[in-house]
């Protein structure tokens, strides 16, 4: 079996949100969305203050809520891992968005762009009418992860087939990789660490890894 | 009080969910008591004029709702599609639970035929059910998906069905029967105690801080004028003081009234999201690691995780 998974190493992310811009450019989310974000936390109280880095995103769970509740079925598992939207049957109901637990799903009810109603060229390049008024999120770029299959490279390892957030990241904070392969990288690097992940109290699964620690 | 600059950081802090309104609201205000009046028109052995009003209001409360849903979602032309996956989606189940509340409820109208009228009260009953666990399999959301919401949704429900109802036949019967009196009296009872229960169980799990303010604050207007007032209007009544069926009809009033006001606080001003946590500060450089964050939640501390 594969189950593909993120590695999201918070020792190393300096939150320079250039995985944010990567989704953008990669998905053409419309303005206001991001699939993929960074924020920024601070914890504790003077004089021991924190700051942490925390990207976020859809974290494609074992055990999706989201597909749960669905009433039309548009939100389904793919055997691996990958938790996938068919725009065409989604009704737009915000269910799945309530659902979610990591604040993962926006719905854009009309198409607006960077500069009103008209596209850059840029942005009408990936503009795709039927995510209007439908339920979207990350996912995981999945178009990447299925060229993997024909092509018989390996996401995590080669670029072309490796989530855009993933490949830009400038600290290396981020990994992909199948988590059922005990020598993907992914598996390795979760093997020498300290990790968690979020919300994992609500039996979501989440296939999100957050390293905080050496072992 | 100044507005501040929105910052990065507060995107981890729950936050009012924006996309259930005021439309999706209307549903489960107007739908649970519909429901709930049809299950109470089947057993509160009415003239049959006033079971054939109190049908036809539940049924068009329950299409009011429905319509609401039907304006808000992004993609109305498809809303045929929500019946694909019966298997797991509790909004599938609601809308199976329409059609045959819708069935059989038109015929019961027609006929009054009471075997049909009772089947339009079962239907009423899982369509308010199948409401409450809408709500509840909403993991996003705390205030909703706490196991008590559940019995909070149907007993308000039940409760507000029970009040249409002693509207109904304070209006249109000369004396409303001392059983509908009692029936309402044991579900403002059954409200409140459930109302209770969730408030408690919600702050003893630990929940938004947002989340209790709004549960909190409206606590004791909701008690007054949705258990106190309606208790004290069916006592007057049961006790045959002056002008009983005013009493009869303003507490029916009131039990409604305050049961879509906890409804409408529930769906939108107490619908904040999870937020985002840190279970562990990361360790930074030869520094220790630092201790677990959840921006915007009040924990107590022998809270059981993930309710």
């Amino acid at each position: 079996m594969t189950r593909y998974v993120m590695s999201i190493d918070l020792r190393r992310c300096v939150g320079c949100q250039t995985c944010t811009a990567a989704c953008k450019g990669a998905n053409a989310t419309p303005p206001g969305v991001q699939w993929r974000r960074v924020l920024d936390i601070e914890t504790g109280e003077f004089p021991d203050v924190r700051r942490t880095f925390l990207p976020g995103a859809c974290m494609h769970c074992g055990n999706p809520p989201c597909e749960e509740v669905c009433p039309t079925g548009a939100t389904t598992q793919r055997a691996d891992g990958l938790v996938n939207i068919n725009y065409h049957l989604c009704i737009g109901c915000a269910n799945c968005v309530m659902a979610c637990p990591y604040d993962a799903r926006t719905i854009v009810h009309k198409s607006h762009f960077s500069y009103g109603n008209q596209p850059l060229p840029s942005e009408a390049m990936g503009f795709d009418p039927e995510r209007v008024a439908v339920s979207m999120k990350c996912t995981f770029c999945k178009d990447r992860i299925d060229e993997a299959r024909i092509t018989g490279r390996t996401p995590g390892i080669h670029p072309e087939v490796t989530p855009a957030c993933v490949n830009s990241c400038i600290s290396g904070a981020m990994e992909f990789g199948d988590i059922d392969d005990p020598g993907s990288n992914v598996s390795r690097l979760l093997g020498e660490t300290q990790h968690y992940r979020m919300h994992e109290e609500l039996g979501t699964e989440p296939g999100v890894y957050y390293i905080w620690d050496k072992s | 009080m100044k507005n501040r600059a929105k910052r990065i950081s507060d995107l981890a802090l729950p936050r009012q969910q924006r996309n259930w309104d005021g439309r999706a609201a209307a549903n489960f205000i107007a739908g649970g008591a519909g429901g709930a009046l049809l299950l109470m028109a089947a057993v509160a052995g009415l003239g049959t004029e006033a079971t054939r009003t109190a049908i036809l209001l539940g049924l068009v409360l329950i299409g009011c709702g429905l319509t609401c849903v039907w304006f808000e979602i992004g993609r109305p032309w498809r809303a045929l599609n929500v019946y694909r996956h019966f298997a797991t989606s509790w909004m599938t189940r609601e809308a199976v639970v329409a059609v045959a509340v819708f069935a059989a409820g038109g015929l019961a109208f027609l006929t009054v035929w009471p075997p049909l009228v009772f089947l339009t009260g079962l239907a009423g009953l899982a369509f308010l059910y199948s409401q409450a666990r809408i709500l509840a399999a909403n993991k996003g959301i705390p205030a909703w998906r706490h196991p008590r919401s559940v019995p909070l949704m149907v007993a308000t429900g039940l409760a507000e069905g029970a009040g249409f109802l002693a509207c109904v036949a304070s209006l249109s019967s000369p004396l409303a029967g001392v059983w509908v009196l009692a029936g309402l009296m044991a579900l403002i009872a059954g409200r409140a105690f459930f109302w209770k229960s969730y408030l408690a169980g919600l702050t003893a799990d630990g929940a938004p801080i947002a989340v209790l303010k709004v549960l909190s604050g409206m606590d004791s207007k909701l008690m007054l004028f949705g258990h106190v007032l309606p208790a004290l209007a069916v006592m007057a009544a049961l006790a045959e003081m002056p002008g009983r069926n005013g009493w009869v009809l303003s507490a029916g009033f009131m039990v409604v009234a305050s049961g879509w006001f906890l409804k409408h606080a529930l769906v939108l001003r107490a619908g904040f999201t999870q937020g985002l946590a840190l279970l562990h500060v990361p360790v930074r450089g030869g520094g220790t690691a630092g201790p677990a964050a959840k921006p915007g939640w009040k924990i107590m501390p022998d809270a059981k995780a993930g309710y």
